[in-house]
């Protein structure tokens, strides 16, 4: 694990790590003085056996240690796995369930945002369009990509994308994992709002399958603006909200610090479980124990098997069928009282 | 009744019921003593989030203006035409011709689907909210005529949390969509907002996907929208409805955004340029269609209308 990640929740499995490599050492250390004969009679087969049985025992207790710290993981600790810097993006799912992906670049109006990859790709025997954030993997990458946080022309080019999967009736698989849509000086220029409030409504009406999965972070619109599908759903440890914890902290609580964000966290209701509770996704995706920065592969593998099964529920309807039931699925959305 | 002196507020407000009550418990005695922040949301009653004084300093030109003739001037500052900002029953009054303004959908009221707490739990916030405005929500939407032209319209409130987009606001806007595609209406919504409500989080992101998909349909039908932009429109109002205008209008000098600038200049950690993301700043970009000034707004729906409207 990376260090400069460190993961409040997870110190006593780091503790217990600790202890392992500890006795892993000594028994390092006893084995080595066996090969020495002078030394001999100073060590029993009993001792290097109970040594063993130890770090056994150690492997177990952190095993279970792990499920159930990750089974029981709040709101703010979620969002902290959310944004591990292991945890799979866009380029890795593409890498790990596509075969022959080719990328598609450009919005033809301004430039190429990083931050949003398109392309076409297959999964399984399926040819789709894949659409997702990037936040980028080393310093530069991240640079370029800011950090996921997608400029006008990101949503411009995921449009123009999409539009010709639906000219060839491909379906359409889309990975949310962004802060939110970049704040800056040349976004605001060319339209940010303007750009994802039209992804929106030509998503409302686009006439192919659309499914769509939150596999990391999910915030606001510049997450929504990918995510208007027939299909949506979340992985386990992503989250999903209107605002970040630190946002909404800042606003309502008046300062973002460690407790004002978890009670920012918890209150957004912006878990997996809480997203499905409210309507606003279809299912949750699981991942590996101990959470998919562990297992890039494990995750992979659900969340294929997910694409596969919801495009197969999709297979049938007509494109018309499709827009019908997508525009029922948002519009029912909301909770309020009439008098 | 003996001779209890009751506060004066003439309607009495959901909130101060019970302190009404218990005054009139102990009849006879003095009534409850009222604390300051009582007297100030019984004013607010009296008139909604615009401040007392007969005058007041303009924040445009610095004048000291009076407020009748300020009121008289449509909101506007006599001197320098500094565009106050408006509540959704005044701006309804401004734009409709006399008496044909029929609301619609009065009766929807925000509940507390996530039981949010922050500092105040929410029911806490708009019973509050609800006193201070003398509304139930941030939308005021119906039927009316535009010089003599039919129209739906919806208007945002920002008295109400800011204008910021609900499921009650978004369902609103959705109905008034609904409602304009299937009679065959002229659509002008109104927009001020701070954005969608953090207090309905993952809600009230999807009203931004549900009233933009409503346009869709509109769109498809063939219905004319003019949006109009009022200071301030930002966040998930404007990433929704708000820009998917046939036609957008903006008032001079009204902010309008995605991210708010404080947002911008701490993530960019430069100074923003003079006059960023106001409304002639937008003009230039090219993001709306025409700046229009508050006296002319009437006049230059009218004629969109006349010449898009089916």
């Amino acid at each position: 694990m990376p260090a400069y990640y460190k993961m409040e929740f997870e110190k006593p499995l780091d503790e217990l790590d600790q202890q392992i490599e500890a006795a892993e050492s000594q028994l390092k250390a006893v084995t080595a003085r066996a090969e020495n004969p002078e030394a001999r009679e100073s060590l029993s087969d009993e001792n290097v056996l109970l040594l063993q049985g130890q770090i056994d025992r150690l492997r177990d207790q952190r095993e279970g240690l792990l499920a159930s710290l990750y089974q029981k993981l709040g709101p703010w600790e979620t969002v902290r796995v959310a944004r591990h810097p292991k945890r799979p993006q866009t380029r890795d799912y593409i890498e790990l369930i596509t075969k022959d992906f080719c990328e598609l670049h450009g919005d033809r109006r301004f430039g190429d945002d990083p931050a949003m990859v398109t392309g076409f790709a297959r999964i399984g025997k399926q040819r789709v369009l894949v659409v997702g954030h990037q936040k980028g993997r080393t310093t530069q990458e991240k640079i370029a990509c800011h950090f996921g946080c997608a400029h006008p022309e990101g949503y411009r080019k995921a449009l123009l994308k999409m539009q010709l999967a639906e000219k060839y009736h491909l379906p359409i698989v889309t990975f949310v994992d962004t802060p939110g849509a970049y704040p800056g000086i040349g976004a605001e220029q060319r339209g940010q709002a303007e750009a994802i409030a039209v992804n929106l409504r030509e998503m409302s009406r686009l006439k192919t399958p659309i499914v769509s999965i939150v596999i990391g972070e999910g915030g606001s619109g510049g997450a929504l603006g990918i995510a208007v599908a027939d299909r949506v759903a979340m992985m386990q440890f992503a989250w999903y909200s209107v605002i970040s914890p630190e946002g909404c902290a800042a606003i309502l609580w008046k300062e973002a610090n460690e407790q004002t964000n978890s009670a920012a966290a918890a209150a957004l209701r912006l878990t997996a479980k809480d997203n499905l509770e409210l309507g606003i996704i279809d299912a949750i995706i699981p991942e590996p124990v101990g959470g998919s920065h562990r297992d890039q592969t494990g995750a992979a593998k659900n969340l294929e098997a997910w694409v596969l099964s919801a495009l197969e529920e999709l297979k049938g309807l007509s494109g018309d069928d499709l827009i019908a039931h997508r525009y029922a699925r948002f519009r029912k959305l909301g909770q309020f009282a009439e008098v | 009744m003996t001779t209890s002196p009751t506060p004066p507020s003439t309607t009495a407000p959901a909130s101060s019921a019970a302190a009404l009550a218990a005054t009139t418990a102990k009849a006879g005695k003095r009534p409850a003593v009222r604390t300051w922040s009582d007297l100030r949301s019984e004013t607010a009653t009296r008139r909604s989030a615009i401040p007392e004084g007969l005058w007041l300093r303009c924040p445009g030109c610095s004048q000291m203006i009076y407020r009748r003739q300020m009121e008289a001037n449509l909101h506007c500052c006599p001197e320098c035409q500094h565009h106050y900002r408006l509540s959704a029953s005044e701006r309804v009054k401004q734009l409709t011709d006399p008496n044909t303004f029929e609301p619609m959908w009065q009766g929807l009221r925000p509940t507390d689907p996530l039981k949010f707490r922050d500092l105040k739990p929410y029911p806490e916030r708009l019973a509050a909210e609800a006193v201070k405005s003398g509304v139930n929500e941030g939308c005021l939407a119906g039927t009316g005529f535009i010089k003599g032209r039919p129209v739906m319209l919806a208007c945002l409130d920002l008295s109400f949390m800011l204008g910021s987009m609900g499921s009650v606001v978004g369902e609103i806007i959705t109905r008034a969509i609904e409602h304009a595609t299937a009679e065959n209406l002229p659509l002008v919504i109104v927009s001020c907002s701070g954005g969608a409500r953090m207090q309905e989080s993952g809600l009230s992101l999807m009203q931004m996907a549900k009233t933009s998909a409503a346009l869709a349909r509109y769109d498809e039908a063939g219905g004319l929208f003019i949006s109009v932009l009022t200071d301030p429109t930002t966040g998930g109002v404007t990433a929704s409805f708000a820009m998917l205008g046939d036609i957008i209008f903006a008032e001079p000098k009204a902010l309008i955004g995605f991210a708010g600038p404080r947002v911008i200049q701490q993530t960019i950690r430069q100074e923003l340029p003079d006059g960023f993301q106001r409304s002639e700043y937008l003009l230039t970009a090219g993001i709306v269609d025409r700046v229009v000034a508050r006296p002319q707004l009437r006049t230059e729906i009218a004629r969109v209308i006349d010449y898009a409207g089916k």
